[in-house]
C-alpha cells in the first residue's frame, strides 16, 4: 500500500475516459437504442392496427355482402308478386272484355232476331193480307176489312 | 529455495517505480499508469469506434455485443438512480468496462508481461532482468482503485450539492441522521450528526476502492503461489481459481459500478 502521484494520474485518466464516454460513446448509442426500441414497438402497433382494420374490413364486406343477398331476394320476391299481379290484372282484364264482348254480340243478336221478328212480322202480315187478299178477293174488300187485318196483324 | 521463492513474490509485487527505490509521493507506478491508460484506450476505441458506426437496422457482432452491456448499466442506471443525471450512465459504463479490463489482465499467466519487459529491459537497454519490475493488474494498484473511489466521493459531493443547494447540504449534514425538535437539541446533535456524516462519506471510497483492491491483490498472489508450484502440477489449482476468477473479476466490475449508482442517488435523494 503505498500513495503516490499515480493516483493523481489515474484519476485524470478517469476523468478523460468518463469525459469521452459521456461525449461520444454514452448518448450516440443510447439515443439509437432508443430509437430502435420505437421502432419497434411502432411496427408492432402498426400490425396491430393493420390486424384490426383487416378484420374490421372483412365484417364490413360481409355485412355489405349480406346486405346485398337481402335485397336481391327483396328484389326477387317484388318481381315475382308484381309479376303476378301483371298477370292477374291481365287475367281481370280478359275476362272483363270477354264478358263484354259477349254482351255485344248477345245485344246485337238481340236486336237482330228483333229485327228478324219485325220484318217477318209484316211479311207475314203481308203474305196474310195476300193470302186472305187471293182468298177473300172475290168476297171481301181490302178497304172494308182493314180493322180486321189491322187486329190480326197486331196478334202476329 | 525458499529465499527463492520469497524473492519471487517480492519481484512480482514491487511496481515499475519511475524513482529507482520506491520514492516519495512524486514518484509514479509506470505500470499501472500506463497499463491502465492502454486499457481505457481500448475501450473508448471500441465503444467509440462503434458508436461512428453504429447500425440503426443492421448492428453486427460487435456492436450487439456493446449495445448488451450499455443495456445491462442502462438498466441498473434506471433502476436505482431515478433523477436526470447525463453523468450517471456513461461514469457506471466506464467504471464497469474499465475496472472489468484492468482485472482481465490477472488472467493472463503470471510471468508472461513481467517476462518480456525483462526480456527487452535486459536486450535494448542492458538493464540486470532482476531490476524489471511489471505488474500488470492495475487494479491490484491501491492507487488506481482510490483514485476511482475518491473520483466518486468527490461526485457525491457535488451531486449532493447540486441536487440540495450548500445549504441543504450543510443542513443535512448537520442535522441526519439525529433529528431534534428542540433548538438547542439541534445544537447538541450537530456535531454528533456531521461526525457521522463524515464516517459515512469517507466511509464510500474506502470500502469502495478497499473491496476491489484486495480481491485484485489476492487473485494476483494466488496466480503467483500457483506459480510456485512445480510446473505439472499447476494447472490443478491454476485451472480452477483461473475460472473462478473470471467470475470474480466481472463480479467486483459489477459492484464498483453498482456502488457507485447507489452512492450517487444517495446523494441526490433527500434523507
Amino acid at each position: 500500500m503505498e500513495f503516490n502521484a499515480t493516483l493523481l494520474g489515474q484519476a485524470i485518466t478517469f476523468a478523460i475516459l468518463v469525459w469521452f464516454t459521456m461525449k461520444f460513446v454514452w448518448p450516440p448509442l443510447t439515443n439509437m437504442m432508443d430509437e430502435r426500441a420505437k421502432r419497434i414497438a411502432d411496427g408492432l402497433a402498426a400490425a396491430e392496427r393493420g390486424k384490426q382494420d383487416l378484420l374490421a374490413a372483412e365484417k364490413r364486406v360481409a355485412d355489405e355482402l349480406n346486405k346485398a343477398r337481402q335485397q336481391s331476394t327483396e328484389i326477387m320476391l317484388g318481381a315475382e308478386k308484381r309479376a303476378n299481379q301483371i298477370v292477374e290484372e291481365a287475367r281481370e282484364t280478359a275476362r272483363q272484355e270477354g264478358a263484354r264482348l259477349v254482351a255485344d254480340a248477345k245485344a246485337e243478336i238481340d236486336q237482330e232476331v228483333l229485327r228478324a221478328k219485325e220484318t217477318l212480322r209484316e211479311q207475314v202480315a203481308t203474305l196474310a193480307v195476300a193470302g186472305a187478299e187471293k182468298i177473300l178477293r172475290k168476297e171481301i174488300d181490302a178497304t172494308k176489312h182493314a180493322d180486321l187485318l189491322a187486329s190480326i196483324k197486331a196478334e202476329l | 529455495m525458499a529465499s527463492n521463492a520469497t524473492d519471487y513474490i517480492k519481484h512480482h509485487l514491487t511496481f515499475w517505480n519511475s524513482a529507482h527505490e520506491t520514492g516519495g509521493f512524486w514518484s509514479l507506478h509506470i505500470d499501472t499508469f500506463s497499463i491502465s491508460l492502454l486499457l481505457g484506450f481500448i475501450f473508448l476505441a471500441v465503444f467509440a469506434g462503434v458508436a461512428r458506426g453504429a447500425s440503426l437496422d443492421k448492428p453486427g457482432r460487435l456492436q450487439l455485443f456493446v449495445e448488451i452491456v450499455i443495456d445491462m448499466v442502462n438498466t441498473q442506471v434506471k433502476e436505482v438512480f431515478h433523477a436526470k443525471s447525463k453523468v450517471v450512465g456513461p461514469l457506471a459504463l466506464t467504471i464497469f468496462c474499465w475496472v472489468f479490463l484492468m482485472n482481465f489482465m490477472d488472467l493472463f499467466p503470471v510471468d508472461l508481461f513481467p517476462m518480456i519487459a525483462q526480456w527487452i529491459g535486459f536486450t535494448f537497454f542492458g538493464m540486470e532482468p532482476h531490476h524489471v519490475f511489471l505488474r500488470v493488474v492495475p487494479s491490484a494498484d491501491v492507487n488506481a482503485t482510490f483514485a476511482m473511489s475518491l473520483s466518486v466521493m468527490i461526485l457525491i459531493i457535488a451531486f449532493s450539492i447540486k441536487a440540495k443547494g450548500v445549504g441543504g447540504y450543510t443542513k443535512e449534514l448537520l442535522t441526519a441522521p439525529f433529528h431534534a425538535s428542540h433548538p438547542i437539541g439541534a445544537i447538541i446533535l450537530a456535531p454528533v450528526n456531521f461526525v457521522f456524516q463524515m464516517v459515512e462519506l469517507v466511509a464510500k471510497p474506502i470500502s469502495l476502492s478497499l473491496r476491489l483492491f484486495g480481491n485484485m491483490y489476492s487473485g494476483e498472489l494466488i496466480f503467483i503461489l500457483i506459480a510456485l508450484l512445480p510446473i505439472g502440477a499447476q494447472w490443478v489449482l491454476g485451472a480452477p481459481w483461473a475460472i473462478f476468477h473470471i467470475l470474480i473479476i466481472t463480479l467486483q466490475a459489477f459492484v464498483f459500478m453498482m456502488l457507485t449508482i447507489v452512492y450517487l442517488s444517495l446523494a441526490v435523494e433527500a434523507h
